[in-house]
């Protein structure tokens, strides 16, 4: 029993990460536009709210520094993810391309101060986040030990973000709005709704998750920050699609992500999968294939936003 | 001006204009981060290549080799309406049959490094395969079946060097040497730029650049593929085979990335494949050099060869105590300002209308 909340446990650090980026690739996505910068974004949206918790150890520490880091990641993604919207709604820019170009200048902007700032590009902190148990609700057997025990704030900011965006986005105006921009900007404008006005909180609410996303996936897993989120940021692009575009649909398909990740991570600890002596390599293989495979079987009625990737132009017709 | 030349006129400003940007904007991030040292740090970035004279000129075509080639792939994608952005999984598969080839194909004598470059092209257009027939078939979005095909490549490739008996070094933790015979030969190269790494790989990029443009521009086949790209359902509808034409564009994409990665392993410069969980960044390389390239072979070629100048030129950055990541930067900020191609035109087209006495050029 040990072994399961443990990779459950696990399961959560890779998952939460994922989910929130890919909520965010939803929401940009779902105004019409294709944000590939996710990637990007979350290397900012850590880089800058690491270097702050580097910067405050000893001042703060424990939840107060990680909430305070999460609205740091946050700022910090929303601002980067302004140079994205710029370019694609007011440039009418090809969307792939200035993506393309923040996710190249993210972490070599984030090396490069780093070691200005510090002379290393690793930027060390101190965790001092992880709880042990949940006051009260760890201890309700067997759900105390999936979900209250060994964890992070961050799960439940996680938890909370796909909550929030459920309801924005189907129960009220604004999300209606949104979406109709992503299915039909010209219809949209007809009726008064200001497009370029929606694409910009698409993208920078997407900024924003991406930021915090970035954030959530480095606290669990390392002590230090090297300038990369390992294809997250992609991966979240794939957990979107494979979720189709739907909030609890991306909770599934994260939630899947994380737990092959974490089997191929600690399989050896696992004893059925130990003894069975398939190579890591497999493990580490398996999200990637089955993904492609869901695709094949999926993508024929594919419910992406009918206007994605095309800038809108109010002349067009 | 016929509309062709102007359209690469326009193209040709845009990028140029983009460049003095993003050239402009590393100078200001190195004054901001070190005033004494950031004009010799500049001038560091657009000369250093010529530091060690011809030597690293040579090292400049040898750095652009394999980029152009991963480049070509993702504009001769674009150019046919797909995002190509699995290069670096068609990279390393590519280099991993070229090595194949280079450590157990001995018995091929002389003929070794052409059948290893043609076994790079071969895996790389395979791997381009499966997303390909993927989109043709199951509606599969590309971009998203490329980036699962670059992991599954990366964990593949390692995953068979590592337990190979016969291609893996353990002691270094990368694949052993190639042999002397599939080594690309020097092709008199190393008589012009003595001691460099250049060799007759850059030929072989620059063949392929060729045939690219020809077929793009020459073949009623290339026609076809940039047809499916424009508009699949009415190339479908003109009668041309569109499942056909995307499943081929792929995997001549697929081809050019799996060459680059060929090219570069059997170089005969000490390159292993290293059993790291990094996808490969040449990959990633190529799809700013086509986008800096504006997908034209021509202009992939020279954005190829001035993204290598002014990266081997970031080397002796280091010198001024600044890291080399600051090329990555100025690569970034040209980018993001090549995408503005559209203002340029119509900033270009407002001074074409004032030369005329406000007559509609």
């Amino acid at each position: 029993m040990n072994i399961v909340f443990s990779v459950f446990q696990q399961t959560m650090f890779f998952t939460i990460p994922l989910l929130i980026v890919a909520l965010g690739g939803m929401f940009s996505e779902r105004s019409g536009i294709i944000n590939i910068a996710l990637e990007g974004i979350m290397i900012m949206g850590a880089f800058v709210s690491i270097l702050f918790i580097n910067r405050t150890q000893g001042v703060l520490s424990g939840q107060t520094q990680l909430i305070l880091a999460v609205v740091i990641a946050a700022i910090a993604g929303m601002l980067f993810s302004l140079f994205h919207a710029f370019a694609s709604i007011n440039m009418k820019a090809d969307q792939t391309i200035s993506g393309t170009a923040l996710n190249l200048f993210a972490p070599a902007f984030a090396i490069f101060v780093a070691r200005i700032l510090q002379g290393v590009q690793q930027i060390q902190f101190t965790n001092t986040f992880r709880i042990e148990s949940v006051p009260v609700l760890g201890n309700i057997p067997i759900i105390g030990d999936l979900f209250f025990k060994n964890t992070y704030i961050t799960t439940y900011i996680g938890i909370l973000i796909l909550i929030l965006s459920t309801i924005v986005l189907y129960k009220t105006k604004f999300g209606l709005r949104l979406r109709a921009c992503g299915e039909h900007p010209q219809a949209a404008d007809s009726v008064g709704i200001n497009v370029y006005k929606m694409q910009y909180a698409g993208v920078l609410i997407s900024g924003a998750f991406a930021g915090i996303g970035g954030l959530v996936f480095v606290i669990p897993t390392s002590t230090n920050f090297n300038a990369t989120v390992a294809g997250y940021g992609f991966l979240a692009l794939a957990v979107l699609i494979f979720g189709q575009w739907h909030p609890v649909r991306i909770l599934f398909a994260s939630f899947f992500f994380g737990l092959m990740k974490t089997i191929a991570a600690s399989y050896s600890g696992i004893p059925v999968l130990a003894s069975l002596g398939v190579p890591s390599y497999i493990y580490k293989m398996v999200p990637y294939v089955t993904t492609l495979v869901v695709l094949v079987f999926t993508s024929k009625n594919s419910q992406a936003p009918r206007a994605e990737g095309i800038p809108y132009d109010k002349g067009a017709r | 001006m016929n509309e062709a030349k102007k359209k690469n006129y326009v193209g040709l400003m845009s990028s140029i204009f983009a460049i003095i940007v993003g050239l402009l904007f590393g100078f200001v991030v190195l004054i901001i981060s070190n005033p004494s040292q950031a004009l010799p740090g500049f001038l560091t970035i657009l000369t250093g290549s010529f530091t060690h004279g011809l030597k690293g000129v040579g090292q400049v075509f040898y750095y652009a080799t394999p980029i152009i080639l991963t480049g070509l792939s993702v504009g001769f994608a674009f150019k046919t309406g797909l995002f190509n952005i699995g290069t670096p999984g068609q990279f390393i598969v590519g280099a991993f049959a070229a090595i194949i080839v280079g450590i157990r194909g001995g018995f091929l004598g002389n003929a070794q490094w052409i059948v290893a470059v043609i076994a790079s092209m071969i895996a790389g257009a395979l791997w381009a395969l499966i997303p390909g027939a993927f989109n043709a078939y199951f509606n599969v979005n590309v971009v998203i079946a490329c980036i699962m095909m670059n992991y599954i490549g990366m964990y593949f490739v390692n995953f068979s060097v590592k337990g190979s008996k016969v291609l893996f070094d353990s002691l270094r933790n990368q694949s052993l040497p190639i042999a002397k015979t599939a080594q690309i030969p020097k092709m008199g190269l190393n008589v012009i730029f003595p001691d460099s790494s250049i060799n007759g790989g850059f030929f072989i990029a620059v063949i392929a650049v060729i045939a690219i443009h020809i077929l793009l521009n020459r073949t009623t086949f290339g026609f076809e593929l940039k047809a499916a790209g424009f508009n699949r359902d009415a190339s479908k509808y003109a009668g041309m085979n569109e499942k056909r034409n995307v499943i081929l564009s792929m995997m001549i994409a697929g081809a050019l990335a799996g060459l680059a990665g060929g090219l570069l392993y059997l170089a005969g410069s000490g390159k292993h494949i290293e059993v790291v969980d990094v996808l490969a960044s040449e990959g990633f390389t190529g799809i700013s050099v086509a986008l800096l390239g504006l997908s034209n072979p021509i202009g992939i070629l020279l954005a190829g060869l001035f993204i290598a100048y002014i990266t081997a030129g970031g080397f002796y950055l280091q010198l001024f105590e600044f890291s080399t990541e600051i090329i990555d930067i100025i690569v970034a900020v040209i980018i993001y300002f090549s995408a503005f191609a559209l203002i340029i035109k119509t900033f270009m087209e407002r001074l074409d209308k004032k030369r005329n006495g406000g007559k509609k050029a």
